[in-house]
């Protein structure tokens, strides 16, 4: 085994081992999986039975309010205060009191309970009454709601793409952004967190005053480059890892809870009165109906057409890219200084073009084809987080290749910038180096 | 003689100054070698330029008459001024792996560390982290990773800077035996009195510049003060009446009734041109001759006068 392999593989091991690392790693998939799963599961658990009692002193709206699956609604013929005392007896959790002036003071509602209200519960009745009050006042003024129906009118644009072969593809561009934003983000971070593994690395090795003893056996360029290696290792490992669980653990509570992913729109909250306008009413809980399955559709559709195989290859290509253009900077700051307050000076220049590229990429997704998207993912160093940003958009294969081939360009040459800083700057203590030294060190060894 | 390692015109400039200018320098083999000058004159670089840590300007560097290559780092063993471990490794990990890099396979450099660990009483501290570790156990077990491998050539900069008394003895005591078992040591220091008994060659670097070489009884031969000392208890006549043009005196003290005398002879006499001088007037308690030390020739070497001449009479 070569030496470079030796040094790869104990940075590697060292880090893996690390009770950080191994937290980090479980917690990772366990966090973005609750992200998925937690809302739905939340959704579904927190709306236990809830009963409310209503009295309706005006006896118009009583029979409109229909039962949920957790919700259940039961219309009393007694008085108000008899209600509140049926409640605090507790055989229900909330009462619902609408005065006979409610029609003409909405404001005068109540909605009594022992506990704070459930807010979903309100919401219901709120939209329920809401439809009800509109739909009387509607008649009232003698206006024809079949007319109201007809004005209003759902759109949805479908956005077809004409590839350069004539192909027609319909495009998605709400999945397109979100999948550019995260993994552009993805990218930005794990260049972040790694690169900053490489610089305290370095750092450890200098101020423990190992670094000698470990070139007097191997090139300083070794040393440096097993380093970036081994921590690029440990990044693609701690990757694929959190891809790799996030999956299982959504999988295993698609197998174990089918229920929960099934994506059912909660009809009852646009069941509304069957029967005065039962008819227009119905049609239009069947529009809203179809519209939500149309955007859950759009989703999957939208995800269909994305070129997965480039997404992931170009993904692992400018994440490892990127982060070895800048590591081998950080690796370069860690050699030049002493402690880690001064490394503050060097990392300033390091760390504008990465947050540039996180900044502009809300402004790339707006216009992902255009001269400000098209320039900043062919720019080594800001291609690896904006050219993930524009790939789910579609990107000529030209332009990735482009790009890739400066990215590759772009860290040899960081990389050799980086070595001759790094073989000085290890050996170097005490003086607080300027930029005007560094240049010496590029230019001198 | 044979040469283990041989310099020739090495040269070596920082951006603005100048670290090493020709500097030539032959290490015998099998010797302890001591590499002396005050701090700053360039030993450490010349030291890194062996270790192929920097490259030189100019000059060849000759490793057992072959010119210097990378793959000579493997008989080289190199102690830095500068020295450290990773602080979270595990001791017997990380003395393995720095093993590895000096190109040793895995078990031979675990067979090898077993032995000296149990040598050195390490072996219980083998899964122990290094900041787990006293200073002295520490440097032990760098010592160890030092010498591990068999090296050729041994190189110690600054050496016992930093050991206690106990370990600098163990220390000497396991360079001696590297030594018998064939080894070249070079020792590089600033401190010349702590090395001169154990080097039998030595080079003076002073400003980047090679100023002595050679082996130690013969410079020390070439170097005599002839500045003698005396002590008496008796003196019948004052010593400025004694003594002629032939003797100059440079100390005359009086504590506790002993006299102490030192008194340089000039050139074309002997010392026994100065004891007959003084034995008619003088009673003599002891009489030796002042032999300079490595530090006395260096600032000889430099200043051209030894300390010991500073007239205080």
């Amino acid at each position: 085994m070569s030496k470079t392999a030796t040094i790869i593989k104990r940075e590697f091991l060292s880090r893996v081992k690390k009770r950080s690392f191994i937290v980090m790693t479980i917690l990772g998939p366990l966090l973005m999986a609750a992200i998925i799963i937690v809302p739905v599961f939340v959704a579904q658990l927190s709306d236990s039975d809830y009963t409310i009692a209503i009295v309706d002193d005006t006896r118009l709206f009583y029979d409109r309010f229909d039962d949920t699956d957790n919700i259940q609604f039961t219309p009393l013929s007694t008085n108000i205060d008899r209600a509140i005392d049926f409640m605090h007896e507790g055989r229900f959790d909330a009462v619902l009191h609408i005065p006979e002036i409610a029609f003409e003071a909405p404001s005068s509602l109540r909605l009594f309970s022992e506990k704070s209200v459930n807010f979903n519960a309100k919401l219901l009745i709120e939209n329920i009454l809401r439809t009800e009050f509109e739909s009387l006042k509607l008649s009232h003024a003698g206006i024809d709601k079949e007319i109201l129906q007809a004005i209003e009118t759902p759109i949805n644009i479908q956005a077809i793409r004409i590839k350069d072969d004539g192909e027609l593809i319909t495009d998605y561009p709400e999945v397109s952004m979100g999948l550019g934003l995260v993994s552009g983000f993805l990218i930005y971070i794990f260049i972040f967190l790694f690169g900053s593994q490489v610089l305290r690395g370095v750092l450890e090795e200098k101020t423990s005053r190992i670094v000698e003893i470990i070139v007097s056996s191997v090139k300083p360029f070794q040393l440096m480059m097993g380093k970036v290696l081994g921590v690029g290792l440990v990044g693609l490992t701690q990757f694929l890892i959190w891809i790799v669980l996030t999956f299982a653990i959504v999988t295993t509570f698609q197998v174990i809870m089918p229920d929960m992913f099934r994506f059912t729109p909660d009809e009852h909250v646009f069941v509304t009165s069957s029967q005065v306008f039962s008819a227009e009413e119905m049609e239009r809980q069947k529009e809203h109906i179809q519209q939500y399955d149309t955007t859950a559709g759009q989703i999957v559709q939208g995800l269909s057409a994305i070129n997965f195989p480039v997404m992931i290859f170009s993904f692992i290509f400018f994440f490892l890219g990127g982060y070895l253009l800048y590591a081998a900077l950080f690796a370069a700051i860690g050699s030049a200084v002493d402690n880690e307050a001064d490394t503050q000076q060097f990392m300033l220049p390091v760390t504008i073009p990465l947050l540039m590229s996180i900044i502009m990429a809300q402004m790339v997704i707006s216009n992902p084809s255009g001269p400000v998207a098209f320039w900043l993912s062919i720019i080594p160093f800001t291609s690896p987080v904006i050219m993930m940003v524009r790939i789910p958009f579609g990107v000529s294969y030209a332009e990735i290749a482009l790009s890739a081939g400066l990215l590759v360009l772009g860290f040899i040459l960081t990389t050799m910038l980086a070595a001759r800083i790094y073989r000085t700057g290890i050996l170097m203590y005490g003086k607080k180096t300027s930029y005007r030294e560094l240049w010496k060190w590029i230019r001198h060894s | 003689m044979e040469y283990l390692l041989r310099a020739e015109h090495v040269t070596k400039e920082y951006a603005k100054h100048r670290a090493l200018s020709d500097v030539s320098m032959n290490v015998p083999a099998q010797s302890i070698f001591g590499l002396l000058g005050p701090n700053g004159a360039g030993k450490t670089t010349f030291i890194r330029i062996i270790n192929q840590i920097i490259g030189a300007d100019g000059g060849t560097i000759w490793f057992n008459n072959e010119p210097l290559k990378p793959k000579h780092v493997q008989y080289i063993g190199y102690l830095p001024e500068e020295r450290g471990l990773y602080k979270k490794m595990k001791v017997g990990e990380q003395a393995l792996y720095l093993a590895r890099l000096k190109g040793l396979k895995r078990n031979e450099a675990l067979k090898k560390l077993k032995d000296w660990f149990e040598r050195f009483d390490l072996l219980p501290w083998w899964d122990k982290k290094v900041e787990e570790l006293s200073k002295g156990m520490q440097q032990k077990v760098q010592f160890i990773i030092t010498v591990l491998h068999n090296p050729r050539l041994l190189i110690f900069d600054e050496p016992f800077s930093g050991f206690d008394p106990i370990n600098v003895n163990i220390l000497k005591e396991e360079i001696l035996k590297l030594r018998r078992n064939g080894s070249t040591i070079i020792f590089s220091t600033h401190n010349m009195g702590s090395v001169e008994e154990l080097c039998d060659h030595i080079a003076l670097i002073n400003k980047s510049e090679k100023i002595l070489e050679g082996e130690v009884h013969q410079i020390k031969k070439a170097y005599k003060s002839m500045i003698y000392e005396a002590e008496v208890d008796q003196l019948q006549k004052p010593l400025t009446e004694i003594l002629d043009r032939r003797f100059t005196l440079i100390r005359n003290e009086k504590q506790n009734g002993i006299r102490t005398i030192r008194i340089q002879i000039n050139e074309n006499n002997t010392t026994n041109d100065l004891i007959e001088t003084l034995l008619p007037v003088a009673h003599l308690l002891s009489f030796r001759e002042l032999t300079p030390s490595m530090n006395d020739i260096f600032i000889k070497k430099v200043t051209g006068k030894f300390p010991l001449e500073s007239t205080e009479v």
